[in-house]
C-alpha cells in the first residue's frame, strides 16, 4: 500500500494507450516506458496485459498495426491510432474528464 | 469493420497457428529486448539487466502465455485440440470404439426409428390447416360408447350448431371401375357437400363438390385422388369433364386431389362422390343408420370445450322441428374430440408403450456405454494423473472426457441414422392396417434434429459419469498403480450401474411376456368357427347386366357351381359378411306382436347360401341349419346365435318364434335353428348377436359378397384357379380383399402383434446389453483383483472358492437388480393393460419365467470372468510385481 507505483486502473489502460499512440506510431515497449514516463512511475505496465490489450483494440479497429525493421534490423511491430481510435480518445477522455471532476467533488464535499 | 477483424484475425490465427505465434513470441522477444537495452543505457551491467527484466516483467514465455490467451479462437483451439486427442484416443482402440458406437447406434437408432413412427401421428398436426379445429363428432352407441352417427342428426347439427363453420359426413364406397384395364375395385367415400372444405383442401384441378351436388338423384361427379389420377387417367391434365365408368354407371369427372393430400379418415380412398341422402327424413330410411362419421370445422376462436358444451345443450334440448328417432335421441350428448385424436385413439396405447420400451433400451444402451467408458477410464487414471500434475485443470480434464464420449455418440449417432432408416422400412412393414399416416412415416427434419439432440445428450450423459471420475482423479492415489481405493470407488459407481441395466431389461422382458401371453391366450380363443385351411374372397356382381335381384342371385349360383368343381375345395359357400374382416353389418330386431320401438334391438345380419355352416364349421345347437328348402317364395326362415337367443327368449323355446328382421316389410321370419356364436369384430370383443338367412330370402340380393372356401390343403395356392373360375362366369366382375381367415385373425389382432414384436426385439437387445454389462464389470473386476486372487490362491483358497468369490459377486449384482426390476415392471405394466389379454399384468408365470432366463443369462455372463479367476496362477501374478 505505501508502495507508489500501481498497476493501471482497471479499464483505463485502453485509454492510455490511445492516448500514447496519438503523438506517433510506436510499439509495445515504447508505449509502456512513455507511460510510466509521463505518470512519472505511478502507473507500471505489465507487458502480457498490454499485449493483450493491443489484439483487443487492433481487432476493435481503434489500432492498425505494421511490422517494422528497427534500427538495429530486428522485427518490431509498431501500432498507429486509426480513425475511429482517434474518435474513441476524443469520447473517452470527455468522459474521464467528467467523471474525475465528480469524483473530485464528491471527495472535497465528503472531507 | 470490428466485427470483420475479429473473424478474420481469429481465423488466421485457427488456419495459420504457427505463424501468429511467431510474431507474438517476436514482439515479446523485441519488448523484453528494448527493456534490457533501456536498463543498459541506464548503466546496469548486462547481467543485472537481464536478472531485473526477468524478475519485473517476466519471461519470454510467461508473457507469451497471457498475450496469446486473448481471442475467441482460443476456446475453439482448446475444443478442436481435445477433439484431436479424443479422436487419437478412439482410433487406437478401434475394437472399444466399434463396440460403443454400435451399442450407441442401436440405441439411439432404434429410438429415432420409433420416434419417426411415433410424431406424425401423435405429435405433429394433421396436414391441414388450422388443424387443431377439425372434431369428429359421434353419437353414443347402446353400451355407452361412441358410434358413427346419422344424417338426422347432422342435419339437425348443421342447422342448430352456431360453432361450426363447416360440417360433412363420409361413408365409404367401394365402386368397381372399368375400363381399358382389369376391372378393379376402388376404395373411395360417399361424401356430403362440405366434406373438402371442412378439411380445409381443395381439388388441384377442377372444382370441389357443390351442396347443387349433393341431393338425391343429383349429377353424378367424382372427384380423384391424384395417385387413381396418374394410374388410371396416366396424368390426363384435360381429364374435367371426362367420364369415368363406376358399377356400370357413368361419372364426370369434376376435379383431382392434391398429391400431397392426405385422407386421414380413409387413408387409402381413391375417388369421391357425393352423398346424395334425401333431407325429408323418414324413420326407416338410411337416413337413420348409424353409418356416417361426421367432421367439422370450428369456427375461428371457438375452442373444443365451447363446442362441446354447446352441441351437449343441442343434444339435450330436442326441438319439434328436428324430430328424432328413438335410436338416435342423443339423450346420452355427443362425443366431440379433435379429429387428430379420433384418428390416433386406437392406436395410442400401442405407440405410446413401444415410445415407452424403445427408450429403455436407449437408457439400457446409455448405461452399458457409461460403464465401458468408466472401465476405460479407469485404465486411462495414469494418463489423467500425469496431466493433472502437469498442471491441467479438473474442468479441462472434464472437458477431454465429454469430448470423447459425444465424439463417439456422434459416431454412434450416424451408424444410428442407417439402423433408423432400416428401421423405418422394417415398421412401415410391420405397421398394423389401422396405423394413420403410414405416408407421414420416414425420416425427415424433426426426425433428424431428434436424432441429433439424442445423439448429443447421449453423448453428455453416457460421458458425465466417466468425467467425474477423471475431473476426481486424485494425484496422489492415481499415480500409485493398482491402488485398491480407487478401483473401489469406480467399481462401485460400475455395479450400481449393472443393477440399473438389470431392472431395465427385466422390465422390458416382462412386458414382451406378458404380450407373448395376451398373444397366445387370444389365438387360443375360439372363433366360433375353424378358422384352418379357408380361403375368402370379396365378388361383386354389379353393372347393368346384373341389376335385377333374380340376375345376380343367379349370377352368385353360378359362381359357387364353377368353384365347387375346382380341385382341392372341400366346400364352399358365399355370405354377406366375414367374420373379423371388419365388415359390421346389423339390423333392427324384434319379436313379432310387439310393435313398442323401444324393443328394437340389433343383431348382425348374415345373407348366407346353404353351406355356410358346413363350410365354416359353426355348430348348429338346436333345429336344422339351411338348406335347399329355403329359397324365394319359401316361408322366411331364419338361424339365431346362441347368445342372441338367450337374449330375446330367456323363457321360451326360441324354434318357431316369428321375427321381424330389417326393414319392415313382408311376413316374419321364423327361426328354424340355435347355432354357436362367432365373433365378428375382434378376438378380443365379446360376441355380437347375429341372424342368419338364406340369401334369396333376405329383402334384396347383395352385389357383394364374400366367397368362403374350405380347402383340402394350403387355402392360399387356390386363389388363380378360384379367381378364374369366378372370370369364367363374368369378366367384367372385381375380385377384392383376397386372403386366408388365418391372416384375417392375425390382421385382427396385428396392433397387438405389432407392440408385441417390438417389444421382443426390444427386449432381446436388452437382454444382450444386460448380459454384456455384468460380464464386462465382472471381467474389470477380475483383471483388477488378480494380484488379490493369487493372493487367495497363495494361501490356500481352492479354485472353487474362487470361483464362487467370482460368481457371488455377480449373483448379489443380479438380485439386486431384478429385485428392483420386478418392482418397476409392476409400474410399467400399468401402462400396458389395455393391450393385454386375458392375463394379469402380475401374471407370476411372466414374471417368473423373466426371472429365471435373466438368472440364466447372467449365470452365464459371470461364469467365464468366474472361470478365468480361477485359473489365476498364484505363483505368476506373484511374480508380477
Amino acid at each position: 500500500m505505501t508502495d507508489p507505483t500501481t498497476d493501471v486502473i482497471q479499464g483505463t489502460l485502453d485509454m492510455l494507450i490511445l492516448k500514447t499512440l496519438s503523438l506517433e506510431p510506436m510499439h509495445g515497449f515504447g508505449i509502456a516506458r512513455r507511460i510510466e514516463q509521463i505518470s512519472r512511475g505511478v502507473f507500471k505496465v505489465n507487458p502480457g496485459s498490454l499485449m493483450t490489450a493491443f489484439q483487443r483494440l487492433e481487432r476493435d479497429g481503434l489500432l492498425d498495426s505494421e511490422w517494422r525493421h528497427t534500427d538495429n534490423s530486428r522485427r518490431a511491430k509498431f501500432y498507429r491510432l486509426s480513425r475511429a481510435g482517434r474518435r474513441r480518445l476524443e469520447i473517452e477522455t470527455a468522459d474521464w474528464t467528467r467523471r474525475a471532476a465528480a469524483v473530485a467533488r464528491l471527495l472535497r464535499t465528503q472531507a | 469493420m470490428s466485427l470483420w477483424r475479429q473473424l478474420t484475425h481469429g481465423l488466421r490465427r485457427l488456419m495459420r497457428p504457427a505463424a501468429v505465434d511467431q510474431d507474438i513470441a517476436d514482439e515479446v522477444d523485441h519488448y523484453l529486448e528494448e527493456a534490457v537495452a533501456a536498463l543498459l543505457a541506464e548503466g546496469v551491467p548486462a547481467a543485472e539487466a537481464r536478472r531485473m527484466v526477468r524478475l519485473e516483467l517476466g519471461t519470454a514465455s510467461s508473457v507469451g502465455e497471457e498475450a496469446r490467451s486473448y481471442g475467441w479462437e482460443q476456446t475453439v483451439g482448446v475444443f478442436l485440440s481435445d477433439l484431436r486427442h479424443a479422436a487419437r484416443q478412439l482410433r487406437n482402440n478401434p475394437g472399444f470404439t466399434l463396440v460403443i458406437a454400435a451399442t450407441l447406434a442401436l440405441g439411439i437408432g432404434a429410438t429415432t426409428a420409433i420416434f419417426s413412427a411415433v410424431n406424425p401421428i401423435l405429435f405433429e398436426p394433421l396436414p391441414y390447416p388450422r388443424a387443431a379445429s377439425v372434431v369428429m363428432i359421434s353419437d353414443f352407441g347402446p353400451g355407452g360408447a361412441p358410434q358413427d352417427t346419422t344424417f338426422g342428426t347432422f342435419l339437425e347439427l348443421i342447422e342448430r350448431s352456431r360453432s361450426l363453420d363447416a360440417a360433412a359426413v363420409s361413408k365409404p364406397w367401394q365402386p368397381t371401375m372399368i375400363g381399358d384395364a382389369e376391372p378393379e375395385r376402388l376404395t373411395g367415400q360417399r361424401v356430403s357437400a362440405g366434406y373438402f372444405r371442412a378439411l380445409g383442401v381443395t381439388p388441384i384441378l377442377g372444382r370441389d363438390f357443390q351442396p347443387s351436388d349433393d341431393r338425391p338423384d343429383g349429377p353424378r361427379v367424382a372427384i380423384l385422388s391424384d395417385a387413381l389420377w396418374r394410374r388410371r387417367l396416366g396424368a390426363d391434365g384435360s381429364v374435367i369433364g371426362k367420364e369415368v365408368t363406376l358399377d356400370d354407371k357413368t361419372f364426370e369427372v369434376i376435379g383431382v386431389m392434391p398429391g400431397r393430400f392426405e385422407n386421414v379418415l380413409a387413408a387409402s380412398a381413391e375417388i369421391w362422390a357425393p352423398l346424395q341422402y334425401s333431407t325429408s327424413l323418414t324413420p326407416d330410411g338410411r337416413e337413420w343408420g348409424h353409418h356416417l362419421r361426421m367432421i367439422a370445422r370450428l369456427r375461428p376462436g371457438v375452442g373444443l370445450d365451447r363446442a362441446r358444451s354447446e352441441l351437449d345443450v343441442i343434444a339435450r334440448s330436442p326441438l319439434a322441428e328436428f324430430p328424432r328417432v328413438p335410436w338416435a335421441s342423443l339423450k346420452q350428448g355427443l362425443v366431440v374430440n379433435s379429429l387428430q385424436h379420433e384418428v390416433t385413439r386406437a392406436v395410442r396405447p400401442a405407440l405410446v408403450a413401444v415410445l415407452g420400451a424403445v427408450l429403455f433400451v436407449l437408457a439400457i444402451a446409455c448405461v452399458n456405454v457409461t460403464n465401458l467408458l468408466l472401465a476405460r477410464g479407469a485404465q486411462r487414471r495414469g494418463e489423467f494423473a500425469m496431466r493433472s500434475a502437469l498442471g491441467a485443470r479438473p474442468s479441462r480434464l472434464t472437458r477431454q472426457v465429454l469430448t470423447e464420449s459425444v465424439l463417439v455418440a456422434v459416431l454412434g449417432g450416424a451408424l444410428g441414422m442407417l439402423v433408423a432408416e432400416a428401421g423405418v422400412h422394417a415398421l412401415v412393414a410391420l405397421s398394423p392396417p389401422g396405423l394413420p399416416r403410414l405416408g407421414a412415416i420416414r425420416v425427415d427434419g424433426a426426425v433428424f434434429t431428434f436424432a441429433l439432440v439424442v445423439t448429443t445428450l447421449a453423448g453428455l450423459l453416457v460421458g458425465a459419469v466417466p468425467a467425474l471420475a477423471a475431473s476426481r482423479a486424485d494425484l496422489q492415489t492415481a499415480l500409485q498403480q493398482g491402488s485398491r481405493r480407487a478401483a473401489g470407488g469406480h467399481q462401485w459407481t460400475r455395479r450400481v450401474l449393472v443393477v440399473a441395466e438389470v431392472a431395465l431389461a427385466l422390465v422390458l422382458l416382462v412386458s414382451a411376456g406378458l404380450l407373448l401371453r395376451s398373444i397366445e391366450r387370444l389365438f387360443a380363443v375360439d372363433a366360433g368357427f375353424d378358422t384352418t385351411r379357408l380361403l375368402t374372397m370379396q365378388v361383386q356382381g354389379s353393372g347393368r347386366r346384373l341389376d335385377s335381384d333374380a340376375a345376380r342371385l343367379r349370377f352368385f349360383e353360378q359362381i359357387l357351381e364353377s368353384v365347387r368343381k375346382l380341385p382341392g375345395v372341400e366346400a364352399v359357400a358365399l355370405t354377406s359378411q366375414l367374420p373379423l374382416s371388419g365388415d359390421r353389418d346389423g339390423y333392427g330386431i324384434r319379436l313379432d306382436g310387439q310393435h313398442d320401438l323401444k324393443d328394437v334391438s340389433g343383431a348382425l345380419r348374415y345373407a348366407v347360401t346353404p353351406g355356410y355352416l358346413d363350410t365354416m364349421r359353426i355348430p348348429v345347437r338346436r333345429g336344422r341349419a339351411l338348406d335347399a328348402r329355403d329359397v324365394a317364395g319359401a316361408p322366411r326362415a331364419a338361424l339365431v346365435s346362441e347368445s342372441l337367443a338367450k337374449r330375446l327368449l330367456p323363457d321360451r323355446d326360441p324354434l318357431g318364434q316369428p321375427i321381424h328382421f330389417g326393414p319392415e316389410e313382408g311376413p316374419p321370419y321364423t327361426i328354424v335353428g340355435v347355432i354357436g356364436d362367432v365373433k365378428q369384430t375382434s378376438l378380443t370383443i365379446e360376441t355380437d348377436d347375429a341372424v342368419y338367412v338364406a340369401m334369396p330370402q333376405w329383402h334384396w340380393v347383395d352385389s357383394v359378397m364374400t366367397l368362403v372356401i374350405r380347402a383340402h390343403g394350403d387355402a392360399a395356392s387356390l386363389t388363380p384357379a378360384v379367381r378364374a373360375a369366378i372370370w369364367s362366369v363374368d369378366r367384367n366382375q372385381a375380385i377384392a380383399r383376397v386372403g386366408t381367415m388365418d391372416s384375417l385373425v392375425a390382421r385382427s389382432e396385428a396392433d397387438r402383434r405389432f407392440a408385441l414384436i417390438l417389444f421382443e426385439a426390444f427386449g432381446l437387445v436388452a437382454l444382450l446389453l444386460a448380459a454384456t454389462g455384468i460380464y464386462g464389470v465382472l471381467s474389470g473386476s477380475v483383471a483388477e483383483r488378480t494380484r488379490e486372487i493369487g493372493v487367495r490362491a497363495a494361501l490356500g483358497a481352492s479354485r472353487l472358492d474362487i470361483l464362487s468369490l467370482v460368481a457371488r459377486q455377480g449373483m448379489v449384482l443380479m438380485a439386486v437388480g431384478m429385485l428392483i426390476g420386478v418392482a418397476g415392471a409392476v409400474m410399467a405394466s400399468q401402462a400396458l393393460v389395455t393391450m393385454l389379454f386375458g392375463v394379469s399384468r402380475l401374471d407370476p408365470v411372466t414374471y417368473g419365467a423373466v426371472v429365471l432366463l435373466l438368472t440364466l443369462v447372467s449365470a452365464v455372463a459371470s461364469a467365464i470372468p468366474a472361470w478365468r479367476a480361477a485359473r489365476v496362477d498364484p505363483a505368476i501374478t506373484l511374480r508380477a510385481e
